[in-house]
């Protein structure tokens, strides 16, 4: 992975710039001594490290379009940062950049529950934003697994997901106004408590932008008043085939419950031996089906799904008869991550999605994969919208390693491709899967993307050499190929 | 070239050749699908029209992926008989403002027409609007060049999520011709809980308590009792009253008992009836597609009014004293359908005001020709707002050819 060779100019004027952002963040909010420095070398993507030019932490709006309309005056780069949690390598610093984090604007501003709404700092955790609401019955319900470090300036910029997005959709479902400040300096607020925008929808837009287009100072969400009750079910079986076969047999049947997660063989016991949820060792499939709302309801999708579950040839069957019982069935999937670092001295997290059809296939291709690379691959999947998380074992401290990890990694994206899937389903493209983008792009694609981000940042300086394989200048994609020429196809009825 | 002149591209290919030649002639056109939205907005439009209406077919639908693709100007009729089969649908309740709108057609409009207007009905407060269930397209942009964004699986991040940016563009940004689309089962009962004799004041505490109470409320309406009259649901004949709405859904008894919980929660606001299956679709097929002011009974201007739900009384009652003004809530009280007899100008900056105190967006979806060109459709921007909104029309279409001030001046 290379980035951009860092600029010269903006290496000497380090100091100078720090001298200039100090006049706008007093105190100790920039930071440029190199121990000071360290933390922010690297962020959910460990692989990749880079210590930033300098690091200032504004506290006001006013603060962060003053250091914006700096560096734009300046030409110097800058990273938005929230708390560091991306996979993707999306804040990963810039050496000639300025890391512009976030982590002070930390409060919840109001909960407006009349409208059912909240409007808080983007430094809050995801978390945060439900437990400030839970005692009123309240919840935010995007649930990226990151949660209790992840903050919602930061899920907007990846439009991060979860486990309940089959249902109550992603980042980008549950927003209702953003305040932004462009790299010009300039405070624009986007929507409000009204839904949808009266012209472009720049909210749906800006989520998910990876911090290119500009900084998020405020963001207003929707709350849902909590489920009556939630229950769950632990289904085992003895194929990923007949896993597969399940979900979309649940689905069929006109269900969409809150959250179905499938883990494989390798996952199951990983996550078995560290937190012992009674997970079926046996199983090389094992979904978690949780079903909220109503009691009635509940109760009643409760039986249905017990019989589809059968129907498709379930080995076994669990249903969570008590809320504890029900935490710890999730208790094993959310542990999965470091179940599997516990077996391996480190291990790369992917992120394809693909059309749920295509799991036994793309299941079959990856086991082929990890014999090839000579790499264990563990797997979770949320098996409702088809989101795949491969989870590669390595040892970086064995020499090529990582980079047999890398290639296995782009394998299998690539691979989600070619079944009709696309590159990263909720951790963003960053600089991780930035050099596969041709493989679902063409250069036109690539270059109309492009031309957004001149919209917004002509100068290219909000965070540079993520997403795109390749910089181009805005002069460059403006440019118009205009062949003049007869009028096309005689044929084309005209009236 | 001054003569009007229609071009119909039957395949992406010569739609691509066709939009090239354009650009090289800078030749402003006026796009269109089934022309079922024709009448919304500015009616000066450019004399050269580019007609999609060749694109049209479901490519591909795979219920129990939830996915389902199509040519842009597929007849949403066609759309809905497939759901229909699958028992699945749009869940965002997909409008239908011929009746409105006064159309001889009654079932003209296209599913890419539904997404580049971005609308949404009833079910807006659940399930969001169009473009949360628009998950990819291919397009042609004014600069003549092919380009897609999303893909068919409902988790995506990768790049740019163009899709958002072109739901609700009103083809000014490009031309689309294949779009994919989440669909969702159809809930298996409908039933609506109905409180009546309330004013609009009251509904809003009774929508709001509704929505935030775990019942999973899909729909809440309030009409006066003007319009309630002007449903075609027998019950409201002998109404002879303003109501709330609410609408649950989901499996039988789950249905049943959370209706159950709603009429016991509100019986002491009024009287109570209950729409089951048929009446419940009913009513709500006629607030979805602003039934009560449909063009054969109703002549008036019409704004659709996006504010806070908790903002809607207020709006119909600061517009309350224009000439003839009439009104109803939808969205739980966040969307104000108002009708007003208003020759001049259209109220419109009666209109704004009211709404900009509140924050939210006013547009005009009816109203006669002259009126259409004398003022704003769409809620004027903030200047940095609408520069940015510029600069992005111009990145997807510098010489302005893709219904030229369809939206906003100079867009």
């Amino acid at each position: 992975m290379r980035m951009p060779e860092p600029d010269r100019e903006t290496l000497a004027n380090r100091q100078t710039i720090a001298a200039e952002l100090r006049r706008i963040v007093p105190g100790d909010g920039v930071i440029v001594d190199e121990d000071a420095l360290r933390p922010f070398e690297t962020d959910g993507l460990t692989a990749y490290r880079t210590l930033p030019l300098i690091v200032v932490l504004p506290e006001t709006v006013e603060q962060v379009a003053a250091v914006l309309k700096y560096c734009h005056q300046n030409s110097v780069k800058v990273v938005p940062r929230g708390a560091g949690t991306s996979l993707s390598g999306g804040a990963l610093p810039l050496a000639d950049g300025v890391l512009l984090s976030l982590t002070k604007f930390k409060q919840i501003l109001e909960l407006d529950y009349e409208n059912r709404c909240a409007r808080v700092q983007p430094g809050v955790t995801n978390l945060a934003i439900s437990q400030a609401v839970d005692a009123d019955g309240y919840y935010y319900a995007p649930d990226p697994s990151s949660q209790i470090a992840c903050t919602i300036g930061g899920n907007v910029a990846e439009n991060a997901g979860g486990v309940h997005c089959l249902k109550y959709g992603l980042t980008t479902n549950n927003l209702l106004g953003l305040e932004l400040v462009t790299i010009e300096g300039e405070i624009i607020r986007i929507g409000g408590k009204h839904l949808d925008s009266g012209g472009y929808d720049l909210l749906g837009l800006l989520t998910g932008s990876e911090g290119m287009l500009g900084v998020v100072t405020e963001v207003t969400v929707r709350l849902l008043p909590k489920p009556e009750c939630a229950r769950a079910l632990l289904v085992g079986f003895n194929s990923s085939e007949a896993g597969g076969d399940c979900v979309a047999a649940i689905i069929a049947a006109g269900i969409i419950p809150g959250g179905m997660e499938m883990m494989d063989h390798p996952a199951i016991n990983a996550a078995e031996d560290f937190v012992n949820a009674g997970y079926p060792r046996d199983a090389q499939a094992l979904l978690i089906i949780e079903l909220d709302g109503p009691e009635a309801e509940v109760d009643y999708l409760i039986e249905e799904v017990s019989r589809i579950a059968r129907e498709n040839g379930a080995s076994s069957i669990r249903i969570s008869e008590s809320e504890q019982e029900r935490l710890t069935f999730w208790a094993g999937r959310k542990a999965a991550f470091p179940a599997v670092g516990r077996i391996s001295p480190d291990y790369y997290c992917m992120d394809g999605t693909i059309p749920r059809a295509k799991l036994p296939l793309v299941l079959s291709r990856m086991r082929e994969m990890s014999d090839k690379y000579g790499l264990r691959v563990a797997n979770v999947f949320h098996a409702g919208d088809g989101n795949l998380h491969p989870l590669i074992m390595y040892d970086a401290n064995v020499p090529g390693e990582l980079d047999r990890a890398e290639d296995f990694g782009n394998d299998i994206l690539k691979l989600c491709v070619e079944v009709g899937g696309v590159l990263t389903g909720e951790h963003g493209v960053g600089v991780e899967k930035r050099d596969l983008m041709g493989e679902m792009f063409t250069d036109e694609d690539m270059a109309q993307q492009q031309r957004v981000k001149c919209a917004f940042d002509p100068k290219a300086l909000l965070n540079p050499g993520k997403v795109f394989p390749t910089l181009h200048r805005c002069a460059e994609l403006g440019r118009m190929h205009i062949r003049q020429g007869q009028i096309p196809f005689p044929d084309i009825p005209r009236f | 070239m001054s003569d009007a002149q229609i071009f119909r591209p039957e395949s992406a290919e010569q739609l691509l050749e066709t939009m090239s030649w354009l650009v090289s002639e800078k030749m402003p056109v006026n796009l269109q699908g089934r022309g079922s939205k024709r009448l919304i907005g500015n009616p000066d439009r450019s004399a050269t029209t580019l007609d999609l209406s060749a694109f049209t077919g479901i490519s591909l639908y795979e219920p129990e992926e939830l996915v389902m693709s199509a040519g842009a100007a597929t007849p949403m009729a066609e759309i809905n008989k497939a759901l229909d089969q699958a028992h699945q649908m749009l869940a965002y309740d997909p409008p239908n403002f011929a009746s409105l709108l006064g159309l001889a057609d009654k079932e003209s409009g296209s599913l890419g027409g539904m997404i580049a207007t971005n609308l949404a009905g009833p079910r807006r407060i659940k399930a969001g609007s169009a473009r949360d269930h628009f998950l990819g397209f291919q397009a042609v942009s004014g600069r003549g060049e092919a380009f897609k964004s999303g893909g068919r699986v409902v988790k995506n991040v990768t790049g740019y999520d163009l899709s958002k940016l072109m739901a609700g563009s009103w083809g000014t940004l490009g031309a689309m011709h294949q779009v994919t689309v989440k669909t969702l089962p159809r809930p298996e009962k409908s039933r609506t809980v109905l409180v009546q004799g309330v004013d609009a004041d009251e509904a809003r505490t009774i929508m709001s308590a509704a929505l935030n109470s775990p019942n999973e409320v899909s729909a809440a309406c309030w009409l006066p009792k003007s319009l309630a009259e002007r449903s075609d649901v027998d019950i409201f004949r002998h109404l002879n009253n303003s109501c709330v709405a609410l609408r649950v859904e989901g499996p039988g008894p789950s249905v049943q008992y959370r209706c159950k919980i709603l009429r016991d929660r509100f019986k002491s606001e009024g009287k109570i009836e209950e729409l089951h299956t048929s009446n419940s679709a009913r009513f709500w097929r006629e607030i979805r597609d602003v039934s009560p002011f449909a063009a054969k009974i109703d002549d008036r201007v019409i704004w659709k009014i996006s504010v806070a739900p908790t903002a809607g009384p207020a709006i119909l009652s600061q517009l309350s004293n224009l000439k003839n003004a009439e009104g109803f809530l939808d969205w739980a009280g966040g969307l104000v359908w108002l009708a007003v007899d208003a020759p001049k100008m259209g109220a419109e900056s009666l209109v704004r005001d009211a709404v900009n105190r509140h924050g939210g967006h006013a547009t005009l979806i009816r109203g006669p020709e002259k009126l259409r060109r004398e003022i704003s459709i769409f809620h004027p921007q903030p200047t940095p707002l609408a520069a940015l909104s510029r600069r992005l029309k111009d990145n997807f279409d510098p010489f302005g050819l893709l219904n030229p001030n369809r939206m906003y001046p100079g867009t």
